[in-house]
């Protein structure tokens, strides 16, 4: 069964199938990964752009590596999306990009809805990679796929994601996608952090670390950007590591709890490197999965027409 | 040159006229008898058979941005009058957001000077700070005697409770309105209203407490100050109760509302299509709601369009980036009446009223008599007539509207004014 968009724009909306069948194509690749072999032919003659507006190398090379070891023909793109910087606009671009016969878009960018605007202006398949404070699917699904090869299944699983959820693309696509696999999903952090009515979500909230971590069976620790400090969110990082910080001090009310993070890591301000670098954390299981998962929505999704 | 209009209803609840059918000859654009018609009449008039539409007193927008001086691209004064007399209007004010603002009285000159030949009357709203950068009043006296209807800093708030006293105080002298633009610019760097869906759809919110907050303070100056505030593009729920009971205690506010704001509410914007991007942007059905109780109980006065023309390319660049606005005076009739006198909301005298009168006494224009020697200027209703909105026949130059394609009922069918008559999407002298 294939899936039922041609897009992958987020996970709002996406179909407990279409994830299933994600998780499980991933499986396969995820086989391939520890061949000495590591490539397929699976995509030969596509071509696929990474159209990348925002820095982001950890992105941006775990799709290229995908789409090499599934032997489509990859280009980079990248520009600054600053708003003041007036270059080409957007659509001439993708217009450019287009008539030179390309297959798939993987796009990040700093402004919410921009992938789904490229659906409107042109034929290709659209992967967001990451829109503004919006979504990023594929680290969602990497996330679940971590935790499914951690805990068998994701259904009842008590997840908490930690820190500025407001602004986190990451968050929101962990709640829809966790939510629905049948997790139990809350999220925790500053008050300043958490959005208005985000328990309309179907999530729980908590200002409280240590309860979070008494009461679950993950953490999904978020990156603090550091230029929020600046928005005035929260007072200071020192206060933030004290009051919000994983130290693996907390962790012993709390033992079996598995961390993830989708880095890169600011050490000794969201998580302390003893944490970072302890039996807890899956960290590195979530990059190589990145991978695998990647992988997976290219082929499936390159494979649609 | 004569002309008949046949077979009119007869429409201003200012002067309680209201009758059925009758027929009204103007000569050289000057109202000159109403009731019947000699035959003699006819034989040398321009007659029109009018089947009972309704003619009433010229309609005004009080909140039109045209873009010259500064962004001719996107909107002229001439072909913003042009918009204008196609939506139906014989009148509109313009706000000072130009480039240089309107704060000094060459200005106000050059756009009496650009629209002094057209049908439409163009009144200008002044800047009520220099530059409209909130730092210091702006020639109130000389801009008020060149012809300034009311202030505003309009696309932003009057910075400073210390500037909006002054402003308040000083505007008092010509008893000149201030229009505010309520928005506390500390709280709103957004892109859309705060709620669930801004957080669904990942766009910077703008809480609706930033507009509450600017109404409140407005509200509170008002009444300390005697001066006169109007309250533009009210939007919320909190905004509306505060301005209900600030009438109550008698203080002097008023308040508009634009089509849009009755019209569409937040849900819109899941298809990050620009044209739904405004600001004040679309709020919740509870908001709407509450639009529509203040436009019953007349605690909003006037309806306006906050015509906002943008270029193509600006309006295509990425959701938080574009700029915000969208044009109005071509769909507003046509959505007044499909969304309030259709369903019953207002009456014919109430859409008449916050269309035509309200916004003149605000602005004090004198409203349109329907007497022997008087000006014709008016507005013809076709009240029935269902239409779709089609953009490439818009008289204005730009083209962001989220109402292509909507099928709306009731519209303009002509409009009267300055010896000239628009009909049949042309211009005649009468
Ligand atoms: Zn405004």
């Amino acid at each position: 069964m294939p899936l039922s968009s041609r897009h992958l724009l987020g996970l709002q909306g996406v179909p407990k199938d279409d994830i299933q069948l994600i998780l499980e194509t991933a499986n396969t690749f995820r086989e391939v990964l520890e061949r000495p072999i590591k490539k397929v032919p699976t995509l030969q003659g596509k071509t696929i752009v990474n159209l990348f507006y925002e820095n982001s190398t950890r992105t941006r090379i775990s799709f290229e590596l995908a789409e090499k070891r599934l032997s489509s023909d990859t280009i980079n793109f990248s520009q600054s999306s600053s708003s003041v910087k007036k270059g080409e606009s957007l659509k001439d671009t993708i217009r450019n990009i287009e008539a030179m016969k390309i297959d798939m878009i993987i796009i990040r960018h700093s402004a919410a809805g921009t992938p789904h605007y490229l659906t409107k202006i042109c034929n290709a398949n659209i992967i967001n990679a990451g829109d503004g404070i919006h979504e990023h699917p594929t680290q969602a699904l990497l996330d679940m796929y971590s935790l499914k090869e951690r805990f068998g299944k994701l259904e009842g699983l008590k997840v908490c994601i930690v820190g500025d959820v407001a602004h986190s693309r990451v968050a929101l696509s962990n709640i829809y996608g966790l939510i629905t696999m049948g997790a139990k999903v809350s999220v925790c952090g500053p008050s300043t952090m958490i959005p208005r009515f985000i328990e309309k979500l179907g999530v729980n909230v908590t200002y409280d670390i240590d309860e979070a971590i008494r009461d679950n069976d993950v953490l999904n620790v978020l990156r603090i950007q550091l230029e929020r400090k600046a928005g005035g969110y929260f007072p200071s990082l020192r206060e933030y590591a004290k009051y919000f910080g994983i130290t693996q001090e907390r962790l012993d009310n709390n033992k079996d709890i598995t961390i993830l993070h989708p880095g890169p890591i600011n050490r000794g301000v969201e998580i302390s490197s003893e944490v970072a670098d302890g039996n807890n954390q899956i960290i590195l299981h979530q990059v190589t999965n990145g991978v695998a998962i990647r992988m997976a929505v290219l082929y499936l999704l390159g494979t649609l027409n | 040159m004569n002309v008949i209009l046949k077979d009119i209803n007869l429409f201003n609840p200012l002067s309680k006229i209201d009758q059925k059918k009758v027929s009204i000859l103007l000569k050289d654009g000057i109202i000159s008898k109403i009731g019947n018609i000699d035959s003699k009449e006819f034989e040398n008039s321009e007659v029109f058979e009018l089947d009972s539409k309704y003619v009433v007193p010229g309609f005004i927008d009080m909140h039109v941005h045209l873009r010259e001086p500064g962004r001719e691209d996107e909107e002229t004064i001439v072909t913003g009058s042009n918009a204008a007399a196609n939506g139906g209007f014989t009148e509109i004010a313009c706000m000072p957001n130009t480039s240089p603002a309107i704060d000094s009285a060459e200005i106000i000159n050059f756009i009496k000077k650009h629209s002094t030949k057209h049908l439409v009357n163009v009144y200008p709203i002044a800047a009520a700070s220099l530059g409209r950068n909130g730092e210091v009043l702006s020639p109130i006296a000389e801009l008020f005697e060149a012809g300034a209807v009311a202030l505003s800093d309009d696309g932003v708030a009057i910075k400073t409770s210390s500037l909006l006293r002054k402003v308040l105080e000083y505007s008092k002298m010509y008893d000149l309105p201030v229009i505010e633009h309520c928005e506390d610019e500390t709280l709103s760097d957004g892109a859309m209203n705060e709620g669930i869906n801004s957080t669904q759809l990942g766009l910077p919110p703008l809480p609706s407490v930033s507009e509450d907050l600017i109404v409140s303070r407005d509200i509170l100056m008002a009444e300390y100050t005697g001066g006169k505030i109007h309250i533009a593009h009210i939007s919320t729920k909190k905004s509306i109760q505060l301005v209900r009971k600030a009438k109550q205690k008698g203080i002097n506010i008023t308040a508009e509302v634009t089509p849009h704001h009755f019209t569409l509410t937040e849900d819109y914007l899941k298809s990050y299509d620009t044209n739904y991007k405004m600001n004040p942007p679309l709020r919740t059905e509870e908001d709407v709601n509450a639009v529509i109780e203040g436009l019953k109980d007349g605690t909003i006065d006037c309806i306006v369009s906050d015509h906002a023309p943008h270029s193509i390319e600006e309006k295509e660049e990425e959701f938080q980036y574009a700029p915000n606005g969208i044009i109005g005076l071509e769909t507003m009739i046509g959505l007044s009446l499909s969304e309030l006198y259709h369903k019953k909301i207002l009456s014919l005298k109430e859409i008449v009223e916050k269309l035509s009168i309200n916004p003149r006494n605000i602005l004090k224009i004198p409203v349109p008599q329907f007497s022997i020697g008087e000006p014709a200027n008016f507005t013809i209703l076709d009240l029935d007539s269902v239409w779709t909105v089609d953009i490439s026949k818009f008289k204005s130059k730009s083209r962001n509207t989220p109402f292509d394609k909507r099928l709306l009922s009731g519209k303009s069918f002509g409009v009267i004014n300055n010896n000239q008559m628009f009909i049949d999407d042309s211009f005649v002298n009468i």
